[in-house]
């Protein structure tokens, strides 16, 4: 069957739009061939930097035949009704319906028979719609054409089953034609199919392929690293990039003065990466940065590549250069200076929230109170948190803002943990009254606070930086809140989700347990009112024994947020959404202990025991609904009456009750001392006396004292187990 | 890249590079005007640029263009930091289709061989919020160096630019930094440097570096200047309502040269900035809505 190849050739994409408009153009062209009726079944794109391809096989030569019925008015309408109805039918007259009956009387039909069209016709018409309609994230005009494409657009060549289809928009030119490699093979050629436009760009120094373009340029990169001891830096995002920058890549090794090599390591392989889309270079023994890059060419020079090496390093040198210069700057004082203070007070953090600096003091006053939790040192805790931000106004973390943390952490450890001294001087007491143990731990938490940044991004270990990490998402989260900035869909332009599940990491994976009170998010929201420079001053807050609407409101809403992180982080464990539920429905608000309880119930679930008991739980629970519901139920009083053992009668009533009798009070005090798994143990002995009852004893006995008793057996029975989990949530 | 490249001899020196552009850009049908005689930062707020980008008439021009960036001074002491350093710049417009090829041709004509060297377009938009200009473009590597920018103008003076223009900025003295294998400025050949009197960049333009410096960050008058940039403000003003719009566009160039002193002084909050950027945007706006109502 025939094959659609199309070529928008263009003067250069920018790299990182070109993945995407492979996906705008492959999902424009289904839709486009769908609504003519015709199903294209794969659908092959490419893109590089000049050209944007589609190749469709086994299309039909011709769209289907449509035949349709389309209902109208009703006879005898009035006019416009009717008018409207031929127009939207694309009838003459009224002439041309039917007249159909049904059981609501008589109305007209318009039968719209619509010939097949020639696919070739149907490109010719739809292809210039896409072209135009085209989502480039950025676009613009060339010349005096009214196009709107990404960069001017030189050539559309469109050949279905052999033949050329010209394509006209906007005065574009249109020939099955292409031209190769910018330099290299410059002439254009003609296209009759996908297989010889592939052979012929090919011979033209194209690689159409990304993937083959990547796979060449970590293939040779690899090689020419092998070849002399040393191993490619692996940097898949760069790969990418540089797949788009060029159309036959032929990657050479460089190198560097070592003298930079005492810049920070990640300085140089930001430098090569942002500036220079360079690969940085390693000893493959020591892994230390070695003094080379590997850069891709775009094309095989003449003279093998010996010129181009050698300008790709000196414009190398002159980028590390100006970072050396910046890293020089940043050592000649203390990370803090009361210069890069006055600098984080101008800094606006939000608006509405103040500067960095404020934010700088609200987190100190936070993350001391989290001290008792964390069991951090609280001087250190405070030296730390007045460092933390110090380093987002160096010149270093300017330039590559990816350094924030590692540049703070650096300029502090060199300033304070001086390498030891001659004559066997110690560290001790070098940081600012601060011992050697105390100088690592400030330096982590500078490092660390903003951490984890991600689901896969690791968690904080030392504990002053776990109470900065903490104290700094806690004071972001309740800021956003009070001022209602909050997540909306898809849109988190603060990283509020990141910050919560964030938090809800630090916490669980460090086993903290920290009660989200409302005493805390009081606390929060105080400091909010303390350091906050702008509106927020104005929320009136009453004292915390009587939290005012805000801290309640705040409270309540973080929560339901950090409760929404927790369920999506356990259901990426696999945890099951229900069990979840059940367990938030008690309103814990200790993340450690909510997670021990889903953990203890899921496995209580899955054997026998708990499977039986939570059918038991659900027959008790549906009578007691039911009596409820037919207003039968027991009331207020009498839930709160023991179970009368001198009523209890049947043998097996009598043994549930004794079975509750040890197991809740072992199932609260398992509770008490979490050990759910003991408490789900305790509560698994009721299992068989449940049973029991309801195969041997009427619930809805005639004699309303009975009845009343067994009720209320069955309701301690669903209390018991409610002190584990809400097992109403329980699906399934 | 055509047949028709013409690989031109290998440049000497900066003017050499300078002649090569000029005569290659006069083949190609520019008017080769002279750099204008008003301070301003970059080649492109020259008026044979900014304002004739504006309107449907079509043009062609290339031109050197002295930049000022009196920030940017470093007492002539710093290998390529310069006060005031040279703009190679060249519009077409309407841009042609071939307009890449007429670029990379004019890098064969100034010695530059692309299947030596690795030339590529790296995404890059400009945008002017001064003049309340944008484009979309690259700049241009060679072996990884930055040596031109390249941008297809959209708006100027927040006007649809139509037909579009190309404009091309060659930066002289890194263009000749790196093709020379030269690494201080000042050491650049200006002249041949077999002539009888070789002259280097540093002989006709080091002293401009330091005493510029001087004046910039230690001499000048921030009082007398913010006067000034007051008194040019009001020109460009009473002269845009008497629609006289070439002389308002000189009096706005002026007045962006003088907040650029006022900024390099030291003497401007950032709260004035601001304020500055923005009476300076419009009259650049109210200039180039004039200008483009008196071509239609």
């Amino acid at each position: 069957m025939p094959e659609l190849l199309i070529e928008l050739l263009s003067e250069e994409i920018p790299a990182r739009m070109q993945k995407r408009a492979e996906d705008d153009l492959a999902r424009a062209l289904k839709d486009k061939l769908a609504a003519a009726g015709i199903e294209a079944k794969a659908i092959k794109t490419f893109s590089g930097p000049r050209r944007l391809v589609a190749v469709i096989d086994d299309l039909p030569a011709r769209t289907p035949d449509v035949s349709e019925e389309r209902k109208g008015p009703r006879v005898g309408s009035p006019e416009k009704a009717i008018e409207g109805f031929l127009r939207g039918a694309g009838l003459a007259s009224i002439d041309q319906a039917q007249i159909v009956e049904d059981k609501k009387g008589a109305f007209y039909v318009a039968r719209i028979d619509r010939k097949g069209a020639a696919t070739a016709d149907l490109l010719r018409d739809v292809l210039p719609d896409i072209i135009r309609a085209f989502p480039w994230p950025k676009s613009m005009r060339s010349g005096e054409s009214n196009l709107l494409w990404v960069r001017p657009l030189q050539n559309i060549a469109c050949v279905f089953d052999g033949v050329e289809v010209v394509i006209d928009v906007d005065g574009v030119p249109s020939r099955a034609q292409s031209r190769g490699h910018r330099f290299h093979a410059p002439d254009w050629f003609a296209i009759q199919n996908f297989a010889d436009y592939a052979k012929k760009l090919e011979a033209a120094h194209v690689m159409l392929d990304r993937e083959a373009r990547k796979a060449v340029i970590a293939e040779r990169a690899n090689a020419l690293c092998a070849a002399k001891g040393l191993a490619l830096v692996e940097d898949a995002g760069l790969l990418e990039e540089v797949a788009g920058l060029v159309e036959w890549p032929v990657p050479l090794l460089g190198d560097m003065d070592a003298a930079f090599l005492d810049l920070p390591a990640d300085v140089i392989r930001l430098t090569m990466r942002t500036h220079q889309r360079y690969f940085a270079v390693r000893d493959a023994k020591t892994g230390a940065l070695a003094p080379h890059f590997v850069t891709v060419a775009n094309i095989e020079a003449k003279d093998g590549g010996a010129v181009i090496a050698k300008g790709n390093r000196r414009v190398l040198s002159a980028r590390l250069n100006d970072a050396r210069f910046f890293w020089e700057q940043d050592r000649k004082t203390p990370l803090f200076t009361d210069e890069r203070k006055a600098k984080l007070q101008r800094i606006v953090f939000h608006q509405k929230l103040g500067s960095v600096w404020d934010k700088v003091e609200r987190v100190k006053a936070l993350a001391l109170e989290l001290c008792d939790v964390t069991g951090a040192n609280r001087d250190w805790v405070a030296q730390a948190a007045d460092l933390c931000k110090m380093d987002l106004v160096t010149e270093t973390v300017q330039e590559f803002p990816e350094l924030q943390g590692q540049i703070g952490r650096q300029l502090y450890l060199e300033q304070f943990a001086v390498l030891p001294r001659e004559g066997g001087g110690d560290r001790e007491a070098t940081g600012g009254g601060v011992s050697s143990a105390g100088v690592e731990s400030i330096a982590a938490a500078i490092e660390d606070h903003y951490r984890p940044l991600g689901p896969n991004d690791r968690v904080p270990t030392d504990k002053v930086a776990i109470t900065l990490a903490l104290a700094d998402k806690l004071d972001t989260l309740v800021g956003f809140w009070v001022i209602d900035e909050k997540p909306t869909g898809s849109s988190d332009p603060f990283g509020l989700r990141r910050a919560a599940l964030g938090f809800v990491r630090i916490v669980l994976e460090r086993h903290l347990r920290l009660p989200l009170e409302i005493e805390l998010f009081a606390r929060a929201v105080n400091t909010m009112q303390t350091y906050a420079k702008y509106e927020v001053r104005e929320i009136p807050l009453g004292r915390i024994s009587d939290p005012e609407p805000v801290v309640r409101r705040t409270h309540a809403t973080v929560l339901a947020f950090l409760a929404d992180r927790l369920k999506v982080q356990l259901r990426d464990q696999g945890k099951r959404h229900d069990l979840v539920d059940a367990v938030f429905a008690l309103g814990d608000d200790d993340l450690v202990r909510i997670v021990a309880r889903v953990e203890a119930l899921d496995a209580f679930l899955k054997n026998e025991d708990g499977a039986n008991l939570l059918a038991g739980y659900r027959r008790a629970a549906n009578i007691l609904a039911a009596e409820d519901k037919k207003g039968k139920g027991l009331t207020d009083a009498e839930n709160a009456a023991p179970v009368d053992s001198t009523l209890l009668q049947e043998p097996a009533e009598k043994a549930l009750a004794a079975a509750l009798h040890t197991a809740t009070p072992a199932a609260r005090a398992a509770v008490g001392k979490e050990d759910f798994a003991a408490a789900m143990k305790a509560l698994s002995a009721l299992r068989a006396p449940v049973d029991a009852f309801f195969d041997a004893v009427l619930v809805n006995a005639p004699e309303p004292a009975l009845r009343r008793n067994r009720l209320k057996l069955l309701l301690d029975m669903r209390d018991a187990l409610h002190a584990v989990a809400d097992f109403s949530k329980i699906e399934g | 890249m055509t047949a028709s490249a013409k690989q031109g001899s290998a440049p000497r020196c900066f003017q050499d590079v300078i002649l090569a552009l000029q005569t290659y850009w006069a083949e190609q049908g520019c008017a080769i005007v002279q750099p204008y005689d008003i301070e301003v930062g970059a080649g492109t707020l020259s008026p044979m640029t900014t304002l004739r980008a504006l309107g449907p008439k079509p043009w062609r021009a290339a031109y050197v263009q002295p930049s000022r960036r009196p920030k940017d001074g470093r007492y002539g002491e710093n290998p390529n930091r310069l006060h005031q350093h040279h703009q190679f710049q060249v519009i077409l417009k309407p841009n042609p289709p071939d307009m890449q090829e007429l670029y990379l041709n004019s890098l064969v004509a100034v010695g530059i061989d692309p299947l030596v060297h690795d030339i590529r377009f790296v995404e890059d938009d400009w945008e002017n919020p001064t003049v309340g200009a944008w484009g979309l473009g690259w700049e241009v590597w060679c072996d990884g160096m930055e040596i031109s920018q390249y941008t297809y103008f959209q708006q100027v003076g927040g006007l649809d630019a139509r037909p579009v223009s190309g404009e091309l900025t060659y930066g002289l003295e890194r263009f000749c930094l790196y093709v020379f294998n030269i690494e201080r400025v000042y050491d650049l050949p200006y002249n041949d440097p077999q002539s009888p009197y070789p002259l280097t960049y540093g002989d006709v333009f080091l002293k401009n570096e330091q005493q510029q410096s001087r004046f910039n960050f230690e001499l000048s008058d921030a009082d007398q200047i913010q006067r000034w940039f007051e008194d040019a403000e009001t020109q460009a003003a009473r002269l845009l309502q008497a629609a006289c719009v070439l002389p308002a566009y000189d009096y706005t160039l002026k007045a962006s040269h003088l907040f650029n002193l006022l900024d390099a002084r030291g003497v401007v909050s950032p709260t004035e900035r601001q304020s500055f950027i923005a009476r300076v945007r419009d009259l650049a706006k109210g200039c180039a809505q004039a200008w483009e109502a008196g071509e239609r």
